[in-house]
């Protein structure tokens, strides 16, 4: 789209240190610290009222903390009023100036800046087409769609070269479809321009799908921070588990922990299965020791016949279909077990009639997943 | 469609009577008396004339027409001065309930009411004077009333609720945000009200300078009960000329020129208004 391989701008390293911040008696930030590295794609992800938001406040100048600090490339910021940060914003609502063109909107920052009228026209045509929206520039903000204000919005935060872009959730004033794309788009602009981009949302699959990195955070604290894989198949909390992508989650108790191989082939009981189950971890706990133990729906098999020859790593489970939910190209089935617990196993259709939609309602089917799909979560204090 | 149309004949009608009645034809009569002869003893003759007009280029009418122009602007930009951060105040404040009624409240006074309070407060035996000797700031009282400042102070007073009204709810509708994403985007504070804020709240601002620049222009009470001599208006001239000096055609000729002075004044402040937001989208 633009000329030249190279990245256009430059981005700053953001670190965030034992940042904390209360609003009365809430804590909406509680000594948190986070290092983002130069001209990473990275997400705040957490439910509405972890603090993400005011955390991004606090990074464009809009909120100062109660204790900590804030170093962009290793200058602390915090003194430094929003003007003058190297970091802007593209707001949840976009705060387009609705008294102003799409063009005036743009060359906003510019003109506060008086710059002459040729160098600012130019760059505003480039930031037009960085954006791709040439041919909308006298239309008012009123009359854009939620796709091109959003644009408008990235524009105008974009064209005066910051080396920080925060985006504070741009995509959820839009229909989910139009998300997709968006998103992809916003990735597409983030390897142009080669700015730090920090991303706040409460989509998790948003964050899966375009992070670097991600750190959720919950009550104000960060919980967990790495990258979309670790972060989905390693949680490290109950919270984390839970909140990104669907799973099933239990308290569990160590019965037995034996060497195998590199890890730990370790046997927990489950109360809520009233039963055993295996599960491979790379730490040797204690028996009786309480942790969390989860498992991955779409890790999980469904199949109407036992199993025939099933192997000693294999946690088999009966029970019958509660709730078959078709969605076509995968299926999810609530299974409620014989033992009155209910789980969540996810059959994706990759075949023609992969005997997903042959299951039916209150059908008695077979869930079972190997000891290596399964994860110990998080150890609980007792 | 067709239907409806009928239908909104016969619903504006009770406004369109009204407007005839009590608009329309006590306008049509004053332009008629301005261009007829002067009675003996007040009321008109029925015969042409453009006497009346020719009386107005009088050096002393001209003279209070003038002034009260410049008391006209003066008192409506600092009635706007005084009302911007106050409509601002309220806007962002909690309570807003609480201001608004403390505005209202003195609209259940009599205007005259009021500005005798005002008479007391300002006079050389008033609150002020008194309140200054008895600390002894100064030793003699000042000469706060029955002059220009005195009837421009009062007719602030007097008019401002109806600027803050207007300014208050364009303000509360005002998206704060804008402000951040300015400030986000380099404007500091100052340029963020300049270049956001006040043009966001520009029809705010337009029916604030509307409602308090046409009613100080026509003023009359004020600047009989605490201006002096120097402080006579248009409005005080044409009372004179209907019961002094009985001149009806006269009074009717400048009753005429404040209604086109303040017709031509809102159609200018209108005009304009639309003519700088259209520059806004141009480009």
């Amino acid at each position: 789209m633009l000329g030249g391989d190279g990245k256009r701008l430059k981005g700053f390293d953001v670190k965030v240190e034992n940042v904390s911040r209360a609003f009365g008696d809430f804590k909406a930030l509680d000594d948190v610290s986070i290092e983002i590295k130069r001209g990473e794609f990275f997400s705040l992800l957490g439910p509405s009222g972890c603090g993400k938001t005011t955390l991004l406040r606090i990074i464009a100048g809009f909120d100062n903390p109660d204790s900590g600090s804030v170093l962009l490339d290793g200058k602390n910021i915090l003194h430094l009023p929003p003007e003058k940060r190297p970091v802007n914003t593209v707001f949840q609502s976009y705060a387009l100036f609705p008294h102003l063109s799409t063009y005036e909107n743009i060359a906003f920052p510019l003109r506060l800046k008086k710059i002459g009228e040729k160098e600012l026209d130019a760059k505003v045509q480039e930031y037009l087409h960085l954006v791709q929206l040439e041919g909308h520039e006298t239309k008012k903000p009123s009359m854009l769609s939620g796709g091109q204000r959003q644009r408008v919005a990235i524009a105008r935060a974009l064209i005066n070269e910051p080396n920080v872009l925060l985006l504070d959730e741009p995509l959820s004033a839009l229909d989910a479809k139009l998300r997709q794309n968006l998103l992809v788009e916003l990735d597409h602009l983030h390897d142009q321009i080669g700015v730090t981009f920090i991303y706040v949302t409460h989509d998790q699959s948003e964050a899966l799908s375009v992070s670097d990195r991600i750190a959720v955070m919950n009550h104000g604290k960060v919980l967990q921070i790495g990258e979309p894989f670790e972060i989905y198949e390693n949680p490290a909390t109950d919270f984390v588990a839970r909140f990104i992508g669907e799973t099933n989650l239990f308290p569990a108790v160590v019965r037995k922990c034996v060497p195998l191989h590199d890890y730990f082939l370790t046997t927990l009981y489950i109360e809520e299965l009233e039963s055993e189950i295996l599960v491979t971890d790379y730490d040797n706990l204690p028996v009786g020791q309480h942790v969390s133990f989860t498992v991955r729906p779409e890790k999980m098999k469904i199949t109407t016949d036992k199993p025939t020859h099933v192997s000693k790593d294999i946690n088999l489970f009966r029970g019958i279909i509660e709730e078959p939910i078709y969605s076509g190209f995968q299926s999810k089935y609530y299974v409620l077990l014989d033992n009155g617990t209910i789980m969540k196993v996810i059959q994706q259709h990759a075949n023609y009639m992969d005997e997903g939609p042959e299951i039916e309602w209150k059908e008695q089917v077979y869930v079972s997943w190997s000891a290596e799909d399964g994860y110990i979560v998080e150890v609980v204090d007792s | 469609m067709k239907r409806e149309r009928q239908l909104g004949i016969i619903y504006s009608a009770p406004m369109g009577l009204w407007l005839t009645i009590f608009f329309l034809i006590p306008i049509s009569i004053i332009v008629i008396y301005s261009f007829l002869k002067k009675g003996l003893y007040g009321g008109v003759e029925w015969q042409f004339t453009l006497k009346a007009y020719q009386e107005m280029f009088n050096p002393a009418f001209l003279k209070v027409l003038w002034r009260t122009l410049w008391v006209s602007v003066v008192a409506t930009a600092i009635t706007l001065l005084l009302a911007l951060p106050c409509g601002y105040a309220m806007a962002r404040s909690r309570h807003q309930i609480f201001w608004l009624a403390l505005i209202i409240v003195p609209f259940w006074t009599n205007s005259l009411i009021r500005i005798y309070a005002w008479i007391a407060i300002l006079s050389s035996e008033g609150f002020i004077n008194e309140l200054l000797l008895s600390l002894g700031i100064i030793k003699e009282s000042l000469s706060l009333i029955y002059n220009q400042q005195a009837v421009i102070t009062v007719l602030v007073y007097i008019n401002i609720p109806f600027a803050i009204l207007p300014l208050f709810t364009t303000i509360d509708k005002f998206d704060f945000q804008l402000l951040e994403a300015a400030r986000d985007l380099g404007a500091t504070k100052r340029k963020a009200i300049f270049k956001v804020l006040l043009p966001s709240i520009r029809s705010g601002i337009i029916t604030a300078l509307i409602f308090t620049f046409i009613p100080i222009f026509g003023a009359y009470t004020t600047p009989l009960l605490v201006g002096g001599k120097d402080s006579y208006m248009i409005g005080n001239i044409i009372v004179d000329q209907v019961t002094k000096t009985r001149n009806w055609p006269l009074a009717s000729a400048f009753s005429l020129i404040i209604t086109l002075l303040s017709t031509l004044g809102v159609i200018w402040i209108l005009v304009s208004g639309m003519q700088d937001k259209a520059k806004g989208v141009v480009k």
